[in-house]
């Protein structure tokens, strides 16, 4: 799972460029290049903007309007986990929006922030592909079909309790 | 050596296939028992998975669904050589659901380990490219036009008209790309092929490789499906290793490669000119055409856009010949369309089926009716910017003319049921949000007119000025349909009026008062 990956362990910038100058050749490069960042880094840093920029031979701005346009890129680490919520109409069928309810209530939180302790992460997501299976989530890179409450709460107590 | 299949399918791994493999293979371990354990993609029975599959007396035989805690008693009753058990549901190509299916572009998904390449090549894989090596490119969009087959990806273009301008546009360079970024709720034929099948999608963008001259190709595959990109990449190399991708495809001396590239959650990304943009390193914003992308595509050069399902129906069509193909189906629309049965349904999942068939064989003798037992109250057939069908509407078929004529659209063949307890008036805010949260911002319709429609319908529900806001509503989803710059804000107000339409009582009238 890329949540528990661990974080390396320094020099950020070098390993960003070095990533940055790798993908520099590829035909449209900065999809892929973003995925490499976030997938070792769990997020896309700041500091990453102007290496990228450079390496691409884009401009800032065009780095961080990609950034911000993709739901998926994010600029901040997020909790140890994420956990996603599909709102999409199959999973609303059999009762997605009640399972959104409970998650807030049980993380403390709503979407696009984190739980007091930092465990986890909820955001949204509109669809799966396990639409005859939902309610769904993605917990980190792994897709969970028929939640329902008791389920959830199953599954934050592992998270809860993982590294 | 006992060969048991267990699904490494998105779904099936949802519902606990990893937990039960692990327990089969401990189990055989404990009891000495010789188990080879073969990860199939799924047969698309879902409520049925986790299903396992033994292969015993020259036959599959088929278990399900099994729960780790029920493999113990598997073994006691020798499910391994098909023996009686409570679970035992029987041939698997016999069960209902499946032989009453036209399978032909799932014809293997279930059926094969999705990464072996013997596997694919004992169930026909590569012939349909072998026979395109020895046509000219012009006899192979022919036999694609000849087929029928149209853009299954929502808009039903022909696909040999479309290959045949990529391959009559002149230009060194020309791209195929995979649309892979299967977006809509309620669909995921596109994800259990590429998980299941993977080489049919490679096998099927090499032909259009031939076909229109291009030398390399695209899936734009999206970040929600972290299995099917997985299988994806591996199946990319070891098709490259046998030597069916890369400089000298199949022998032939003609080059073909494929490189797999990932979306980040924007569902926009699934119109091909945002598409481009987006593979292309940008935000995906779309474009406005003319340009074709046919002319003028991935980085300006000549492109051929395709969903994975077009694709995947094309090396059988270079298999078994065009007719073979154009067989099935009626009026223009020709072949088989995997539909999806999604959402509250009691078997929900993949039913490939010729037009024709309708709303009412799917939902009632192949889906059972509702999960909760309750009745069908209205279904959503296409994607979120599908119309809302009701009941009075289930009678009419699956086809692209029949259903544009009810004011409605196949899309990617996804059916997304709804029970009576649904409030039609939350499901048409939620069609109207759904455009906002993903809308691009080219056009000022979809950017902001989305907004404005979850602010009328939240007026009407708190029943303010309700008949206004109605009359308001209507004008503003004529200028979506008739002023957006794609598919997402023009076809938001399908499901929007559709909704009023065929349940007025849930926006607070009469059905006789309000007639869009």
């Amino acid at each position: 799972m890329s949540a528990s990956s661990p974080r390396p362990p320094d020099a950020p910038d070098a390993r960003i460029a070095a990533l940055a100058q790798a993908h520099a050749a590829l035909p449209g490069a900065l999809l892929p290049l973003l995925h490499a960042i976030q997938d070792e880094f769990r997020c896309i840093p700041d500091e990453a903007v102007p290496l990228i920029a450079a390496a691409l031979n884009l401009s800032r701005a065009e780095v961080h309007g990609v950034i911000g346009f993709y739901r998926h890129f994010r600029s901040h680490a997020p909790g140890r986990h994420v956990v996603q919520i599909c709102r999409a109409e199959a999973c609303q069928a059999v009762g997605a929006l009640e399972i959104e309810a409970h998650a807030r209530r049980a993380l403390g939180c709503g979407f696009h922030a984190t739980s007091a302790d930092g465990s986890v992460t909820l955001e949204p997501v509109y669809c799966l592909g396990n639409c005859a299976c939902g309610p769904s989530l993605r917990v980190d890179d792994e897709i969970v079909g028929r939640v329902d409450a008791r389920r959830f709460d199953e599954l934050l107590a592992e998270l809860r309790s993982a590294p | 050596m006992s060969r048991v299949f267990v699904s490494l399918d998105t779904s099936a791994l949802a519902l606990g296939a990893e937990r039960v493999a692990q327990a089969i293979a401990a189990e055989a371990k404990q009891r000495g028992a010789a188990v080879e354990i073969v990860r199939n993609g799924s047969r698309g029975l879902f409520w049925l998975e986790p299903l396992v599959e033994v292969e015993a007396g020259g036959q599959r035989l088929a278990y399900g669904p099994v729960a780790p805690r029920d493999v113990a008693s598997l073994f006691e009753a020798g499910f391994l050589a098909g023996g009686a058990h409570a679970l035992a549901l029987g041939p698997t190509q016999d069960i209902a659901y499946l032989a009453r299916q036209e399978r032909l572009t799932f014809a293997r998904v279930g059926l094969t380990d999705p990464l072996s390449l013997d596997d694919y090549r004992a169930h026909g894989g590569w012939r349909g490219l072998e026979n395109a090596l020895a046509l000219a490119p012009a006899a192979i969009v022919r036999e694609v036009t000849d087929s029928g087959l149209r853009g299954r990806g929502g808009a039903a273009f022909p696909a040999g008209t479309k290959w045949e301008t990529v391959r009559g546009a002149g230009a060194k360079q020309k791209y195929i790309v995979c649309n892979a970024d299967e977006g809509d709720s309620g669909t995921f034929s596109d994800r259990m092929l590429m998980e299941g099948d993977p080489f049919c999608l490679i096998e099927g963008m090499a032909i259009a490789g031939l076909a229109v001259g291009a030398t390399q190709g695209y899936i734009y595959l999206r970040s929600e499906y972290p299995q099917a990109a997985r299988i994806l990449a591996a199946a990319i190399a070891k098709a490259r290793e046998a030597g069916w991708l890369g400089a000298d495809v199949g022998g032939s001396g003609r080059a073909f490669d494929i490189e797999l590239r990932l979306g980040a959650g924007a569902y926009i990304c699934g119109e091909e000119t945002a598409l481009l943009e987006s593979l292309e390193g940008r935000r995906g914003i779309v474009r406005a055409k003319p340009p074709l992308p046919a002319l003028a595509g991935l980085f300006g050069r000549p492109t051929a856009v395709n969903n994975v399902m077009t694709l995947a129906a094309v090396p059988l069509i270079l298999e078994r010949g065009a007719a073979y193909y154009r067989d099935y189906g009626m009026g223009r629309s020709r072949g088989t369309l995997p539909f999806q049965l999604a959402g509250n349904i009691r078997h929900g999942g993949l039913v490939e089926k010729a037009f024709g068939v309708t709303l009412n064989e799917l939902l009632h003798d192949f889906g059972g009716g509702t999960l909760s037992g309750r009745p069908i109250r209205a279904v959503q057939v296409g994607g979120p910017l599908g119309a809302w069908i009701p009941p009075a509407q289930f009678d009419v078929p699956l086809d692209y003319e029949r259903y544009g004529e009810i004011g409605a659209m196949l899309g990617h063949g996804g059916i997304v049921v709804f029970d009576d307890g649904v409030d039609m008036l939350r499901m048409a805010r939620h069609a109207m949000e759904f455009c906002a949260e993903e809308s691009c911002g080219k056009c000022t319709p979809c950017r902001i007119g989305s907004t404005r429609g979850v602010e009328v319908l939240d007026r009407v529900a708190a029943n303010r000025d309700r008949e206004a806001q109605l009359a308001l509503l209507d004008s503003l989803c004529d200028t979506l349909l008739h002023g957006s710059a794609c598919a997402l804000g023009g076809m938001t107000p399908y499901p929007v009026l559709s909704a009023l339409r065929h349940f007025p009582e849930d926006f607070g009238i009469g059905s006789q008062d309000h007639a869009p």
